[in-house]
């Protein structure tokens, strides 16, 4: 039986991915790898309080035929042992503590990825519900579909004209909220070329479960190709054009847009503000002249 | 004039009905069960004694009686929920929709979430803290009768509001915590969240009271000798606990208002405009959220605490650090509760400081572990069926802490929050911990209150469904999560190749079920042959605290005598001792059943009710009609009754001895 669970197990995995685990992007691999460590210190302490929870089940147990086992009704505590076991598991969290404050800082979401190669804007909005992507400085859009080109990093500003959500493709890596009035951001970077699963992970209503997106990584010259191809897509983002896509649908199909109007997405979040605050937060949001 | 009589009931209409054939099923079947209930008490003429014995009691043995039914009916109604989940998920994939619509699943998840930490989680708690406390620390009742079964009464009104809005209205859709902007008006315009928000108000209040009730009792009510390091390790959990709910409570009440100021008025506190802060909701709820949690699971490291020493035949280990860690978990508890939204761009610094208060919580939990096994070290363990709980916490427990140890670090949590990996996570530690302590707790201290014992086959069979059930309806959940499975989706692609998983933990989730079943078995087995299974000593499993020196069922008074404390494990130092010479009996004052609790919680249903359907005559009614029974009950001379010396005498003379 186990024989035939490990062939079926295996037969599964080696039919889907489990992008997580087996990451196409380098953010993505970085978390990877820190599971990994954190499993590793984890076995530490998992495998003693196992091997000890059988040891001691099967010998102290009442009826243990061998009648060999100590038993001391009284024995209540026992300073060294105790202080053992508040030092050991406090040592391996030490020791994560210093992981979890570096990682923390290196793979801060919000911090540029170091890269030779000029970085590409990407805002993505969240609506209800559908994923836009705008890429700025190319003037194109598309819904519930996002291109990337492999190598380059990727500085997504991220916010909301509905409710929350969380921007996340796994196979690339950390997700961020998507939160309406205030822009978030990712920084992400594809290392294989592939179509990646991508959604909200963040309930927001009817249409929730058909948020999702696929992530598609090419060579910088065929992103280039495309972008020049979307450049032509006879549908511009114009505001009524964005103000029709910001009504609520369900299941929404994948489309184009070029002409993007310049600064719809700071737009987006200024609206929600008092327009007393407007003005001042137009100077701090990223990207605001474009 | 039809206008005008529509006008008095606000926002209710004809259209509150179900619509949905899978709730308007439910809704029937509950219809159908209450007025079965009705049939038989009518039938048995019993409506006079549930009113005398136990709606208008004040004996905290039957208020906790009454908590755990309530808690077990609402497991098998949050089980129901978790079935239909599990079945949407294995067959709601391509051109397929399963068996609800998305509405609705959003309904069952919100439901489920809320049923199961509020109505079972907390009235299993409650229960056995009613139950077991007062004997434990010797004492003859609680610092607060009356207000005892005020709490009991607003918690069981709670629960009639969540189960009612199956049958009136809707639930809310937006998840248990339901965080803004989904869950104000503009996006969630009907009734569903303002049932969430008054069933918790009103129970949480009830929360809050009982902990303040129940911390004073262990404070001020301890038998003389008793000193608060001679307490047995349950009560001190419960402190712990109830210190918790004390603080963490408000911040709900609170939240939970202001939330409801924005839907019913307008207000701007969470709103996404009009200077609104969703955030600022988030951070409130996991300040009362995380807490909860520990709230949960404490008592149920108590009852560990309780068991393992005494089917090991040996004091527990390390009494000292056990409450130290206690006390570790009860602060770090309230320094973690970031951690629930690491994704929500919080600054490197904080989510890394977050990030290391949360890992640190393993180092008390870890300390725990290892003294029970210790305890268990040179004992003489005998495995019954609460023993075989605690193996499988022991086991899976320790696992799903593994889980929280690396989602604890911001860096990965970034790829698995808010996916099926967390939900294994959390139902990790809620099921294994919380359910199967207080399972372990209900099977240990079932013969102490009902007078016999249950059935230990059954009892165990039903333990070991549970943990293969449970492997298998959560072990997938892990896999799913880092196959980029987000939760709470009510229909998948087949291109993402999840489905086999989700099918295999619908078949967990079937092996829960019919080890649920084996439970009911078991109750009803053991009821039938409990002449071969009579607890006549007080003491059936030869344990080492008070309440087992005192008869099963005890007495409503507890004690006879009320115990003098030399040590600690005070019973089991007694029994080994000489055997203290016969004392006079003296007449003991008890309170007086009182309707005033079951009052106040019909009342507090009326505000509730008023407040959701926006009928506001009858919201300030109730108010009034609450404040004036607190009032009157608070003025009330003629509340104790007199139990005789010769009573006493009579009811001690039947006690049967070892």
């Amino acid at each position: 039986m186990v024989v035939g669970l490990l062939a079926a197990a295996v037969w599964y995995f080696h039919g889907h991915t489990v992008p997580v685990l087996e990451p196409s992007g380098t953010v993505g691999h970085k978390e990877r790898n820190l599971i990994i460590v954190g499993l590793l210190l984890a076995v530490l302490v998992v495998v003693p309080v196992y091997a000890m929870t059988i040891f001691i089940s099967l010998k102290y147990r009442e009826g243990n035929p061998k009648h060999k086992a100590k038993y001391s009704p009284d024995w209540d505590g026992d300073r060294r042992l105790e202080l053992t076991w508040w030092a050991i598991p406090g040592i391996i969290i030490l020791v994560l503590s210093v992981i979890t404050w570096n990682s923390s800082h290196a793979l801060d979401p919000f911090k540029p990825l170091v890269s030779d190669k000029p970085a590409l804007s990407i805002q993505v909005v969240s609506l209800d519900w559908k994923w836009l992507f705008i890429y700025p400085t190319q003037g194109i859009a598309s819904v519930n579909y996002l291109r990337v080109p492999v190598g380059v990093p990727l500085n997504f500003e991220v916010t909301s004209d509905s409710v929350m959500n969380s921007f996340w493709v796994p196979a690339l890596g950390s997700q961020i909220y998507a939160m309406p009035g205030m822009s978030t951001q990712v920084h992400l970077m594809a290392s294989k070329a592939g179509g990646f699963y991508g959604s909200s992970a963040n309930i927001s209503g009817a249409g929730f479960a058909g948020m999702h997106f696929t992530t598609q990584a090419v060579s910088q010259s065929q992103f280039s190709g495309w972008v020049k191809q979307r450049q032509q897509s006879p549908q511009p983002l114009s505001q009524s054009a964005y103000d029709g896509l910001a009504t609520p649908t369900l299941n929404n199909p994948v489309a184009f847009y070029s002409h993007v109007k310049p600064g719809i997405f700071d737009d987006i979040i200024l609206k929600y503000l008092p327009p007393s605050d407007r003005e001042a937060a137009n100077l701090h949001i990223p990207g605001a002249s474009i | 004039m039809i206008s005008a009589i529509a006008g008095l009931f606000g926002r209710l209409n004809g259209t509150a009905l179900p619509h949905e054939p899978v709730t308007q099923g439910g809704a029937v079947l509950m219809v159908l069960s209450l007025l079965a209930v009705a049939a038989i008490l009518t039938y048995f003429k019993r409506w006079k004694w549930l009113w005398k014995e136990w709606l208008t009691s004040v004996d905290p043995k039957k208020i906790g009686v009454m908590y755990i039914v309530i808690a077990l009916l609402m497991l098998a109604r949050g089980a129901a929920d978790a079935v239909m989940m599990r079945i949407q998920q294995a067959t709601s994939v391509g051109a397929h929709h399963g068996i609800i619509s998305s509405d609705t699943f959003q309904q069952v998840f919100s439901a489920h979430g809320t049923i199961m930490i509020f109505f079972v989680g907390m009235g299993l708690m409650f229960g056995l803290i009613n139950l077991v406390v007062p004997l434990q620390i010797g004492a003859r009742d609680v610092a607060f009768p009356t207000l005892n079964a005020i709490s009991f009464w607003l918690f069981a009104s709670g629960m009639v509001l969540v189960n009612l809005s199956l049958v009136v209205g809707e639930f809310s859709a937006a998840g248990w915590l339901a965080y803004p902007p989904l869950s104000e008006l503009k996006f969630s315009p009907g009734v569903g969240v303002d049932y969430w928000i008054w069933s918790l108000e009103v129970a949480g209040i009830g929360s809050l009271l009982s902990a303040i009730n129940f911390i004073t009792t262990i404070i001020k009510m301890r038998a003389p000798g008793m000193n608060l390091m001679k307490m047995p390790m349950f009560v001190w959990s419960v402190l712990g606990s109830l210190s918790l709910v004390a603080f963490a409570f408000p911040i709900l009440t609170v939240t939970l208002t202001l939330l409801f100021l924005d839907r019913a008025l307008g207000m701007h506190f969470f709103t996404a405009i009009g200077g609104g802060n969703p955030m600022m909701y988030v951070n409130l709820i996991w300040a009362w959220g995380h807490p909860e949690v520990y709230i949960l699971v404490l008592p149920a490291f108590g009852v560990f605490s309780e068991i393992v020493p005494a089917y090991s035949r040996k004091a527990l280990f390390g009494y000292t650090s056990m409450v130290w860690a206690i006390w570790a978990i009860v602060l770090l508890s309230f320094l973690v509760w970031l951690h629930h939204f690491f994704t929500m761009g919080a600054g490197a610094n904080v989510n890394a400081f977050f990030g290391i208060m949360t890992m640190l919580i393993a180092v008390p939990t870890g300390v725990k572990i290892f003294n029970w096994l210790f305890t268990m070290y040179r004992g003489r363990v005998h495995f019954a069926s609460p023993m075989i709980w605690f193996l499988g916490f022991v086991f899976l427990f320790t696992m799903g802490g593994v889980a929280g140890v690396l989602m604890a670090v911001p860096a990965i949590d970034f790829q698995v929050h808010n996916s099926l990996f967390l939900v294994a996570h959390f139902h990790t530690m809620i099921v294994t911990g919380v359910v199967f302590g207080f399972f372990a707790g209900i099977t240990y201290w079932f013969p102490k209150f009902v007078g016999f014992k249950l059935h230990e086959g059954l009892g165990k069979l039903a333990a070991k469904l549970w943990i293969v059930g449970f492997v298998l309806a959560f072990g997938p959940l892990y896999i799913l999560g880092l196959m980029g499975a987000t939760r709470r989706l009510d229909h998948y692609d087949p291109s993402t190749g999840w489905q086999p998983l989700f099918i295999i933990a619908g078949i967990g989730v079937a092996i829960i079920v019919a080890g649920a079943a084996v439970q009911i078995l078991q109750l009803v087995v053991s009821i039938i042959q409990r002449n071969e299974n009579l607890d006549n000593t007080g003491d059936i499993w030869n344990a080492r605290s008070l309440e087992w020196s005192t008869a099963s069922p005890p007495p409503h008074y507890n004690f006879a005598h009320v115990p003098v404390v030399q040590s600690r494990d005070a019973w089991w130092v007694q029994k080994r001792g000489k055997k203290p010479q016969s004392q006079p009996y003296h007449s003991i004052k008890a309170p007086n059943n009182t309707a005033s609790g079951v009052l106040a919680g019909a009342f507090s249903f009326v505000i509730g009710f008023g407040a959701i359907w926006h009928i506001w005559w009858l919201f300030g009614a109730g108010f009034l009609a609450t404040i004036l029974t607190v009032i009157i009950r608070s003025s009330s001379e003629d509340n104790e009754h007199t139990i005789s010396a010769k009573e006493i005498a009579a009811i001690e003379g039947q006690r049967s001895y070892a």
